[in-house]
């Protein structure tokens, strides 16, 4: 990607085509870490391959601009997420803060994501059958643990194997770890103090050079922007695509897939352009990779005849099951200096909460912050005070920060789903998407047991807690999963282990929205891993 | 604050010059880094040639080409070499007059630059005028909205002053300055690209100023830290302690 517009996009005017392609074997809708590994492996085997991605193309020189746009107040957010495009409603026990949590854009997420790439654990897959929960998923550790070490390799993964409670691997970690802060070691001696194992966090973030990106600079600014490109982001395999052959077109929101008189196969993409012209992409292999807020809504807006309630959706469970990961923090403050905000990601974390033998409370992880408190930078920009007052304003509010997060499991519900609100439309007159974020007693549970042990890690530490979440008022990880989840029984779920959907022959989701349960670990590695799953059974089919 | 830091700062707030509490702390040998980046705080064109590089601008950014996959996937941070200095300020106007069609000329942007930092940056902040001077003229080289926006701004500053102290804000004292932006409730004026006349003064000027600053190592040093958010400062700073 050189610039605005990838060359085979732009015509000898230098205005950008935006016309289907004559000809695709796969039509991916959206570029995301999962859109893009799948576009990028069906290239890679010689595949036509056309992408279409609802927003922009990020240039990487734009991106200290980005930065700077993050970190100085008066502007809108760091990546343009709101607006009509954007348009939702909230109308769950929680409020769920959608255009935070997502970035439309070439690269999707990632674009804005912190970088952590834990594996799920054998457990998550087997909730069913270890603790009579839920539904066990139709896959395996043993089944995806291929795909998590090739998933690592794409990404970049750096980490250390001096995590005790973490899954079987098969190999080290392309990058070594990131090694602890300072402020870990505070939070590391309380820890030990608990008898509570303390080790580093996987990460997809260069600790060196890896596939021709800068190591990590240090810019501190991650979520939601790093200048460097020393995270990995999803840019990284849509050029890779394109340098394959695939055609990737920006600003390109599909609005529904139509299917053909069977029934049986979709048969185009319908797609607007930025002036409201509509097209068709037809292809043989169709793939959803819009996370799961987007995916379902998609397939309840290619509504038909045929499929009344929303393509692929004879299980009615499009939308449904709609899980997060909850977020709790408690943080505050220690007598002394802590360092926060010189980095923007966290280097030590402990998963010796996460496997269980009860069924209640479930899994969660703690991790230490080194981005606790407010950042000197907003501080300095926002208190108003200037001169030989500037430094009193600064040291009043940053310094001995400490602080912990928490990630907890919450287990999928058919009432905790996604649906069309058909009061409000979006800049193209279609339905928003209604986000009703349930969490259940068990992710209530779970979380109580999390916040405990943060309070006696903060305890210990000897810091005076100054905020912490409440219990029920859960802030969102910014995980959505399960909404088109995965399945043996067509009656239930939407799509099978190869990702392809039950309904329809050549429509599979790669998608954080097949999860039939979701543990508590960040999922990008796991969409990626199952991406490339789906990417294998793809290629077979063409 | 560390113990050292404080003394440091309470021997400054009595006029002992830094350079000799410097050379006191180093024979004492318990000296932070923050507190030798805070006795040294004079800023330089290098300084402003890597608060540049935050924004954008010069060769001392991070290779953000690595992104296109063209790059050999060394980075270097916003002090490396290559960079200019930034000596050539852009300013097309040498006897500092504003322009005659309204609009200000970059010489009364950059003097008014410089006073205004003379009135937000802590005094114990040394070398403000050509870190100020480099930075805002590389700045609105190639950024004609935000030289636009700058401008007008400086134009709202000194209509004020000349309501207040009957002369441009470039001319006031510090004392000055600081009065006026405090007789303009500055203080809790929400910074705003679009929004009114003060509040683009605070967002193009004030802010403006303090971001260069802050996002600096000598702007991290007034927290005792070396790299803060938005400087490339690499992976060393957030492994060390305060005592580091």
């Amino acid at each position: 990607m050189s610039g605005a517009t990838h060359s085979n996009d732009v015509d000898q005017t230098g205005a950008t085509d935006r016309t289907p392609a004559d000809r695709a074997d796969v039509c991916v809708v959206g570029s995301g870490p999962a859109g893009a590994l799948v576009a990028d492996r069906l290239a890679d085997a010689g595949h036509d391959v056309v992408v279409l991605e609802a927003g922009p193309r990020v240039p990487p020189e734009e991106r200290l601009a980005r930065m700077e746009r993050h970190q100085r107040p008066g502007y809108d957010s760091a990546w343009g997420m709101g607006g009509d495009r954007d348009a939702y409603a909230s109308s769950g026990d929680v409020d769920y803060p959608l255009n935070n949590t997502r970035v439309k854009g070439v690269g999707g997420t990632t674009l804005h994501w912190i970088g952590y790439t834990p594996r799920l654990h054998p457990k998550d897959f087997e909730m069913e059958s270890r603790y009579g929960l839920a539904r066990d998923w139709p896959l395996s550790y043993e089944d995806v643990r291929p795909y998590y070490a090739d998933a690592e390799t794409e990404l970049g993964v750096a980490g250390a194997e001096d995590n005790p409670f973490a899954p079987p691997r098969e190999a080290e970690f392309p990058m070594e770890a990131f090694p602890p802060s300072y402020s870990d070691s505070i939070l590391g001696e309380a820890c030990e103090e608990l008898d509570i194992d303390v080790h580093s966090v996987p990460q997809a973030r260069n600790s060196e050079a890896y596939d021709g990106r800068s190591e990590c600079v240090g810019y501190g600014t991650c979520l939601p922007v790093c200048p460097s490109g020393a995270k990995y982001d999803a840019s990284v395999h849509v050029r890779r695509a394109e340098e394959n052959g695939a055609r990737v077109i920006d600003r390109v929101p599909v609005q529904r897939l139509e299917h053909g008189a069977d029934g049986e196969r979709v048969e185009a993409a319908v797609y607007a352009t930025p002036d409201g012209t509509e097209h068709r992409q037809e292809a043989r292999q169709f793939v959803v990779a819009c996370g799961a807020i987007e995916t379902p809504r998609l397939l309840l807006l290619s509504r038909s005849e045929q499929y009344p309630d929303g393509l692929a959706n004879s299980s009615g469970a499009v939308g449904r099951y709609l899980m997060d990961h909850m977020l709790y923090i408690v943080s505050g403050q220690v007598m002394n200096p802590t360092g926060q905000h010189q980095v923007g990601f966290s280097t030590s974390v402990t998963h010796q909460f996460y496997d269980h033998e009860e069924p209640t409370p479930g899994s969660f992880f703690v991790g230490f912050l080194n981005y606790a408190g407010p950042s000197p930078v907003e501080v300095g920009l926002e208190d108003g005070r200037w001169g030989d007052d500037l430094p009193a304003a600064l040291g009043e509010a940053y310094g001995g920060h400490i602080g912990t997060e928490a990630l907890v499991e919450q287990l999928p519900r058919a009432d905790s789903r996604v649906t069309l609100d058909d009061s409000q439309t979006d800049d193209h007159g279609n339905p928003v998407p209604d986000v009703h974020w349930t969490v259940g007693d068990h992710g209530l549970a779970t979380a109580e047991k999390a916040l405990d042990v943060q309070r006696d890690i903060m305890a210990e530490a000897g810091a005076r807690v100054g905020y912490e979440t409440p219990v029920d008022r859960p802030l969102s990880g910014s995980h959505p999963m399960g909404t088109t989840r995965m399945g043996t029984d067509p009656a239930e779920s939407v799509v099978d282990t190869r990702l392809r959907t039950h309904d329809l022959a050549n429509l599979s989701v790669a998608s954080s929205s097949v999860f039939p349960t979701g543990g508590a670990m960040n999922p990008t590695l796991t969409i990626a891993a199952l991406s490339l799953k789906a990417a294998d059974a793809i290629d077979a089919d063409l | 604050m560390t113990g050292v830091l404080t003394a440091v700062r309470v021997a400054l707030s009595h006029g002992i010059r830094a350079s000799n509490i410097y050379v006191f702390c180093r024979k004492s040998k318990d000296l932070s880094v923050a507190c030798r980046n805070y006795l040294v705080m004079k800023l330089t064109r290098r300084d402003a040639v890597a608060a540049l590089a935050v924004v954008g601008i010069g060769g001392g950014a991070v290779a953000y080409t690595q992104l296109d996959g063209s790059g050999d996937g060394t980075g270097s941070g916003a002090d490396g070499s290559g960079a200019t200095d930034g000596s050539n300020d852009g300013a097309g106007d040498p006897d500092g007059s504003d322009g005659t069609d309204g609009t200000v000329a970059s010489s009364a942007l950059l003097a008014t630059s410089v006073a205004l930092a003379d009135v937000v940056y802590p005094a114990e902040v040394e070398g403000r005028e050509a870190f100020v001077r480099t930075y805002v003229s590389r700045r609105i080289e190639t950024d004609d909205a935000r030289r636009t926006g700058m401008a007008d701004a400086v134009a709202t500053l000194d209509a004020r002053a000349r309501e207040h102290h009957d002369a441009p804000f470039r001319d006031l004292s510090a004392d000055d300055g600081d009065a006026l932006l405090r007789e303009l409730g500055m203080q809790s004026v929400t910074p705003d690209p679009e929004g009114s006349a003060l509040e683009r003064v605070r967002f193009y000027l004030v802010n403006e100023l303090l971001y260069a600053l802050l996002t600096s190592p000598k702007g991290g040093a007034l927290v005792d830290i070396e790299n803060p958010p938005g400087h490339p400062g690499g992976l060393d700073a957030y492994q060390q302690g305060p005592q580091a």
